[in-house]
């Protein structure tokens, strides 16, 4: 195997991020950081309209998040038609605005699968981090999921604050009766970027963990599956990023704009195609954005020489920009990169003792998303 | 397993609920679709499964595709896959029936 083929292959999964609204205000959150911004979301008939044509690409999981999608008062008839068209549909939710009536009309709808948010074990690490009274709200939200026969998963965003907790982590998922738990440590991108100091777990903390994932998922068996996803700071190679670039993934903002993966918003010189402007199909298979870190005709070197190359199709793109500043640089976790001291920068530079005391995290609020905004639009250089 | 049970006959299987069975033209091949994840079957599989409705016994089911692949020598084979669908959570039986 040499060339990868440079062919778009099935966008079997999309991510629809049904709005930006959310009542919690979780600081690693995934939406950009300017995303009050953001105005005119798409209306239930641009969504199915998006749904039909992703589904005669091939698409077939569809998840639906945000935000908070429960926000959208048409959930329901999204969930219908998406059930109709024959995707299998995952709801991704934090469970405020989940109640009786609205599970019961989602079952109808014909939703498959629910994944429910904890941001803890705790009620006070949990409503601390998401800055709101949820963590009593949630567990009663897994009652019905369960009580309505739905398959749960449930996420917890692992970070420096909590990581220490993931024994009781497990614990919780066990006594709620979920079917898979996903611990997945930050992304450090959104604003899990700006909160980065606080929120990235030591090597120490990082190891314990995955003694006591591993620990756990000898004594537990089958009975829940755990997904942990590290985040690959500490190592010496990247993650094959999305599946790779245009290849299986394709996630639709709120207003309409088409993304390979969560955060290609925030990358400069990328135009991101609007299904108000084309066909998913146009974008898909055609378009600039899509088609710029597809397979490996775009490698820099050390990639395009590397025999790794194929396996993680020289990492992501976003934590390269974030770290390196260009998008298209080998990502810097990749000891062959010549930037790779940007990652040792991070990982052995001076951390907060106490992070959140010393240092308070940034929450993702509408009003620090426009202040965010008006700072990055001052003219100061 | 290493001394498998005997597989029951009698007992009917279907999808198990966590799980989703359909045809997808785009891939040309029946899948099972689960949370976050989708399996795409072989053509064996596939027409095993499409016949775990519930309604046909694993006997049924059997005889049922002795015709469709003209053949004979399939039992073992079905019955290995059915064990380790089953195994896998794809598969249940009912009246709590397993192999
Ligand atoms: S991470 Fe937190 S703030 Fe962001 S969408 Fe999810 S629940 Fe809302
Ligand atoms: S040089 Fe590039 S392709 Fe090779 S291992 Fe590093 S990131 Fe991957």
């Amino acid at each position: 195997m040499n060339a990868l083929p440079n062919t778009a292959g099935v966008p079997l999964w999309m991510v629809a991020e049904l709005t930006y609204r959310c009542p919690l205000h979780c600081p690693f959150c995934s939406n950009p950081v300017d995303f009050a911004k953001v105005q005119s979301e798409l209306s239930t008939e641009e969504w199915f309209r998006v749904l039909a044509e992703a589904r005669a690409l091939g698409a077939v999981q569809l998840g639906l998040t945000g935000g908070e999608p429960l926000s959208r008062p048409d959930l329901e008839r999204l969930v219908a038609e998406a059930h109709r068209l024959g995707f299998y549909t995952n709801l991704i939710t934090s469970g405020v605005g989940l109640n009786e009536t609205r599970m019961r009309a989602l079952k109808e709808a014909g939703l498959d699968h629910v994944q429910l948010s904890f941001q803890d074990s705790t009620r006070e690490l949990n409503d601390f981090l998401s800055s709101t009274r949820t963590f009593e709200l949630k567990r009663r939200v897994a009652t019905l999921i369960k009580a309505h026969g739905f398959p749960m998963v449930m996420n917890c965003v692992i970070h420096r604050l909590n990581i220490d907790h993931v024994d009781r982590i497990i614990d919780l998922a066990l006594e709620i009766g979920a079917e898979y738990l996903e611990l997945a440590n930050t992304q450090f991108y959104g604003w899990a970027d700006l909160n980065r100091a606080q929120l990235l777990p030591t090597r120490e903390q990082l190891e314990r963990s995955e003694a006591v994932v591993a620990g756990y998922r000898q004594r537990i068996g089958n009975r829940l599956r755990i997904l942990y996803v590290i985040s690959d700071l500490y190592e010496t190679r990247p993650k094959r990023c999305m599946n790779g670039w245009g290849s299986t993934f394709m996630v639709v903002a709120p207003d309409g704009l088409v993304m390979p993966c969560h955060a290609a918003r925030m990358l400069p010189g990328i135009n991101l195609p609007s299904v108000r402007d084309a066909s998913l199909a146009q974008i898909w298979l055609d378009s600039p954005a899509f088609n710029r870190f597809r397979g490996d005709h775009w490698m820099p070197e050390p990639c395009r020489s590397c025999p790794e190359k194929t396996k993680d199709l020289g990492g992501c793109r976003c934590q390269a920009y974030l770290l390196t500043g260009d998008v298209g640089a080998t990502d810097p976790v990749c000891d062959k990169s010549p930037l790779h001291s940007k990652v040792l920068e991070i990982i052995n530079g001076p951390r907060p003792l106490r992070p959140a005391i010393e240092r308070p995290l940034v929450f993702r609020t509408p009003e620090n998303s426009s202040r965010l905004l008006a700072d990055a639009t001052q003219p100061c250089d | 397993m290493d001394n498998p049970v005997p597989l029951s006959r009698a007992s009917y299987p279907r999808i198990a609920p966590l799980y989703r069975f359909q045809w997808e033209a785009a891939q040309n091949a029946f899948v099972l679709l689960f949370p976050e994840g989708m399996v795409q079957l072989n053509v064996a599989a596939g027409e095993i499964l499409r016949r775990c409705d519930g309604k046909l016994s694993a006997g049924e089911i059997i005889a049922d595709l002795r015709v469709a692949f003209q053949s004979d020598a399939i039992d073992a084979d079905v019955e290995a896959f059915l064990r380790s669908a089953t195994d896998d959570g794809w598969v249940e039986w009912r009246d709590g029936v397993t192999p």
